[in-house]
């Protein structure tokens, strides 16, 4: 019988050696228990998540490849794919910021060129404690510039992505990074192994001791030794990355391969076990053909190895030659390290002598699923319960120079979660490719397809505040955002992308948090047709015991036929009207404003109407498409108020005139005034519309049971709302913009002692 | 007429380069692989952005040792309209083709962002088209741009009118919030002796159409077409440069 103490290290229970035993009718050996360990850990199996994540949608006329490959596809026209999908990499990027970002970047866009498709486009969702406590910053420095060093080099533009601070995040930061690919959709290519005799070639990096484990520390909680796990983050190399990318793509148009994948979490077993389960093969490798780094490494530690920049092909019989030869000419060497079987085993050599053999689907299909037990959380209840007359009147909160509606404006605004992110994507080379029609900070990313009229425009989104205080809604809030920011550019949702990002499974709480979500995310995808085309599961965020709040991230890719017709947050001049899609209902459960105005987290998140919501993006669509909006934004984090300055930000000082209805929430007149300018109501989008098309947009919207009123208009240099007929917000734009363009910065000014 | 875009392994704005030449400007443009030894008949040729070499050393520094370098060199010794755009330049500089370094821009960050630069010199091939004193909007994407040379080089730039590109507001004035990355002398671009070969640390590939936000950065390309169409070529730039007043 094995040492527990070794099952320990290698995260794996008793009766899981059980049933290893089981598969092989004996005792494994240490090579084998280690294939078994990262296979089997929550990483790569999905064992806690799988009975769940089975219950989305993922199908539609539009896809062409969903969940189960290295990246989804859906159909954008012209006999073109989109490829994408967005993965985390929090636990690396919390034990070393820079490299486990970079990292991270590395492997969302390998994941993409295996499928064929040439990446295009990066988005990155983000979380982190409070910006003004110790750490944050440094932690934030490393992320972005580990995220800008690899992406900038291999010359992906990365066009957008959110960023939001939460203490629950201080622990455990999140780093999701999404990547966006265009393949000929005849010309998508699968992982798979298949075809007794063809070779299995490697490619890249050479192989060394850097993250062996990855996988299993990705599958368990952190505490104050974590640090010590450093080892376990792997190092990137954007060079190499980039020669992979290109003499793949270039065997690629070829058609010498049958199958190719990346070597990422467990890389060489995972791609050799997953390639030949896909495939019903078996897959033969001798680890001493392996291109090593160091010397005296064991089979063991080259199964294991998280080395980067490596890819694993199938070549077709007789085609060797030619694959050899691309890769010569980029100076990489691919290396001819076994090949494939009828067996169904993963048989392991080295020097010739079988060092592991394991049933390839003992490994991947037959893995452990568990029904974990679920129960809502303690604290639920209770923070759900939110008196909004038990809090002070707005004018005691505020250290007010002009009035306390316009002071939350300024809080609002200059936070870092709603203030400008200019400090971070200018790291970003977003405009390489010459594709980025709008920028990170406008909305929705939007990149044109060259040799078409069409562009696609991409969002990622989620809200944790939202999901701890109502994990079903909040989860149905991120993908109805995700998706109202595409529809915003004036792009049809076609597919989305999930990163699930939660705490540790074994407790009822956090499974009963995630299997919440997972419905959320499901009922809002299929009443909104984006069916989820792939993703990534991150358990075990947790420090010390702490669960970070529970964080869906949903991307969503939408497409514009007419890429001259995408539209923007900001109001392009003077005298257009503004038109608010939708209605405000003065929701401020888990409000940016509750939480920085009284430092409360309470309540139930908006409310959401999904059939509402799925006519008001779609008429957003079609008066894009008409040409009848100047511009398009969603009311989000902040409510209108911040909606409308974000209207006037980056465009020279041009300002809005606007009146709203007066909502009651409660009895104070204050409050109830604060839960019009900055409650969240779901399902509202600010246009703004030249005068002769007013009456155009507004019939289209009755036509469509979208409640559509006039709220003002643009001009001058100040944000004016009123608020049932009096003046609440009456602020200079230029100051506005001022306190939101900073709201990053100010962390970063050096002082001077 | 034909543009060469040379493709170091890591190049990243190849692409860019070819669509701004081939697909918005008409020209003819090709390909030209570092390892290949020969421009193939090139009337322009442009060394794009991007990484060369992963240039985990200096920025450029391998690239002057790859085979094209020696094409390049001599193509650029006959007088031949050579442009380095960002890494571009910065192999310029590694391969002694311009005179100075880089070093890292003064915030350490890699900076993204449209700047504007007003145009010293018309006449070099890449900014014939351009007014004296012109303010163009172009992005610059970049890490190391922070321009370097001695003191007697400057001088000597300056005497000699080699500095071809200045970061100025958008006004066209010389100011230190305007200088993105701490340059000297606010240098954006230069030009070598004999004005044939240009460096510059923006990227005008990058601002060719409207739909981009600017298209100033046509005006670069339409300056080699430009100076192409006085017939003179492969002799001296100069006189061709003269010939056309």
């Amino acid at each position: 019988m094995v040492d527990p103490n070794v099952l320990e290290r290698h995260g794996l229970k008793p009766d899981e050696y059980d049933r290893i035993v089981q598969f092989l009718g004996r005792e494994p050996n240490l090579t084998e228990l280690g294939i078994f360990s990262v296979m089997w850990s929550e990483h790569c199996s999905y064992k806690s998540s799988r009975v769940h994540l089975k219950t989305l949608p993922t199908g539609g006329p539009q896809v062409l490849q969903g969940p189960g490959e290295n990246a989804g596809a859906v159909d954008i026209g012209e006999g073109l794919a989109a490829v994408f999908k967005i993965e985390s990499h929090n636990h690396p990027s919390f034990i070393e910021p820079y490299q486990g970002a970079a990292t991270g970047v590395g492997g969302i866009i390998r994941d993409i060129f295996t499928m064929g498709a040439r990446p295009i486009a990066l988005l990155n969702s983000l979380r982190f404690g409070p910006l003004d406590a110790p750490g944050t910053p440094r932690l934030l420095e490393g992320v972005v510039a580990g995220i800008a060093g690899y992406g900038n080099s291999i010359g992906i533009p990365t066009v957008g992505g959110e960023i939001a601070f939460e203490p629950s995040y201080a622990g455990n930061p999140l780093v999701n990074v999404f990547c966006l690919g265009i393949a000929k959709a005849s010309d998508i290519i699968k992982g798979v192994a298949s075809g007794v005799g063809n070779a299995v070639y490697y490619v890249g990096a050479k192989t060394g001791r850097d993250g062996i484990h990855g996988a299993t520390m990705a599958s368990a909680e952190f505490d104050e030794q974590s640090a010590e796990k450093r080892p376990a983050v792997q190092v990137g190399d954007p060079f190499m990355e980039k020669l992979l990318l290109e003499a793949c793509l270039e065997v690629m148009r070829t058609d010498t391969l049958v199958g190719i994948q990346d070597m990422g979490a467990a890389g060489l077993t995972c791609s050799t076990t997953e390639m030949g389960s896909r495939g019903g093969a078996g897959v033969e490798i001798d680890v001493s053909l392996v291109p090593q780094r160091e010397t005296g490494m064991t089979p063991y530690e080259i199964m294991l190895s998280e080395s980067q920049e490596r890819m694993l092909l199938v070549v077709k019989r007789g085609r060797e030659a030619e694959v050899e030869r691309i890769f010569d000419k980029w100076d990489l060497h691919a290396v001819h390290i076994g090949s494939v079987t009828d067996d169904g085993l993963l048989r392991v050599k080295d020097r010739g002598a079988v060092v592991a053999e394991i049933p390839n689907r003992a490994l991947t299909d037959q893995a452990p699923v568990y029904h974990r037990p679920m129960a809502p959380p303690e604290y639920l209840a209770e923070a759900q319960q939110l008196d909004l007359d038990t809090l002070p009147p707005p004018r005691e909160v505020g250290r007010a120079l002009s009035g306390p509606a316009n002071d939350a404006l300024m809080l609002l605004l200059g936070s870092p979660t709603i203030g400008s992110k200019r400090w971070v994507f200018r790291q970003y080379d977003h405009m390489v490719r010459t594709n980025t029609l709008n920028i990170p900070g406008l909305g929705a990313g939007v990149v044109r397809i060259k040799g078409t009229n069409r562009a696609l425009a991409l969002s990622v989104d989620g809200n944790g505040r939202y999901c701890y205080l109502d994990p079903y809604r909040g989860a149905m809030l991120a993908v109805a955002e995700a998706s109202r920011n595409v529809a915003c550019a004036g792009a049809r949702p076609l597919g989305a992308t999930n990163c699930l990002n939660f705490g540790n499974p074994e407790r009822p709480a956090i499974m009963w948090q995630f299997a919440r979500a997972v419905e959320g995310i499901g009922a809002a995808c299929r009443a909104l047709g984006v069916p989820i085309t792939g993703g990534n599961v991150s358990l075990y965020n947790e420090t010390d015991g702490r669960a970070i709040y529970p964080t869906p991230v949903i991307g969503v890719v939408g497409l514009l036929e007419h890429a001259d017709r995408f539209v923007c947050r900001r109001v392009q001049g003077p005298g257009d009207v503004v038109i608010l899609l939708g209605e405000g209902r003065g929701e401020l459960g888990g409000t940016e404003y509750l939480k920085l105005a009284y430092d409360v987290v309470r309540g139930l998140p908006p409310a959401l109407d999904l059939d509402a919501e799925r006519a008001l993006q779609a008429l957003v669509v079609a008066l894009a498409d008409g040409r009848l909006i100047r511009s398009a934004h969603d009311c989000a984090d902040g409510g209108i108020a911040v909606t409308l300055a974000e209207c006037c930000f980056d465009t020279g000082g041009v300002g809005i005139e606007a009146s709203i209805d007066q909502v009651t929430v409660g009895r104070d007149a204050g409050l109830n005034r604060a839960a019009a300018l900055f409650g969240e109501s779901a399902s509202r989008v600010v246009v703004s519309v030249a005068p002769d098309r007013v009456d155009d947009v507004r019939s289209r919207a009755a036509a469509s049971g979208v409640p559509a009123r006039i709220i003002g208009r643009t001009g001058g240099t100040a944000l004016r709302i009123e608020v049932d007929r009096k003046t609440a917000i009456d602020v200079s734009v230029e100051a506005a913009e001022r306190v939101w363009s900073t709201a990053i910065d100010k962390h970063f000014v050096k002082r001077v002692a | 007429m034909k543009f060469a875009i040379v493709v170091f392994p890591g190049s990243n704005c190849d692409h860019d380069a070819y669509h701004a030449a081939r697909d918005v400007l008409g020209q003819n443009a090709d390909y030209v692989w570092h390892k290949d030894t020969d421009l193939k008949g090139a009337d322009v040729v442009i060394l794009p952005g991007g990484f060369a070499h992963g240039d985990y050393l200096r920025c450029g520094a391998m690239a002057r040792f790859s085979p094209i370098m020696r094409e390049v060199q001599a193509f650029a010794g006959r007088g031949g309209p050579v442009l380095g755009i960002c890494n571009g330049f910065q192999v310029l500089l590694e391969a002694g083709l311009l005179p100075g370094a880089m070093l890292r821009n003064t915030s350490l960050k890699f900076q993204c962002e449209h700047v504007h630069i007003r145009v010293e010199q018309t006449d070099t091939p890449f900014t014939l088209a351009c007014r004296r004193g012109q303010v163009l909007r172009i992005p610059i994407a970049h890490g190391e741009g922070n321009y370097f040379a001695e003191p007697e080089v400057i001088a000597r730039l300056e005497a000699n009118r080699q500095i071809v590109f200045r970061y100025t507001n958008a006004a066209g004035a010389v100011v230190d919030d305007a200088n993105p990355n701490g340059s000297a002398a606010a240098i954006a671009g230069l030009c070598n002796e004999t004005r044939n070969v240009v460096g510059l640390m923006p990227h005008p590939e990058r601002a060719c159409e409207p739909v981009l936000g600017s298209a100033d950065g046509l005006l670069i390309f339409e300056s080699a077409v430009a100076a192409l169409k006085t017939g003179v070529l492969g002799g001296s730039t100069r006189s061709a440069l003269e010939a056309v007043g």
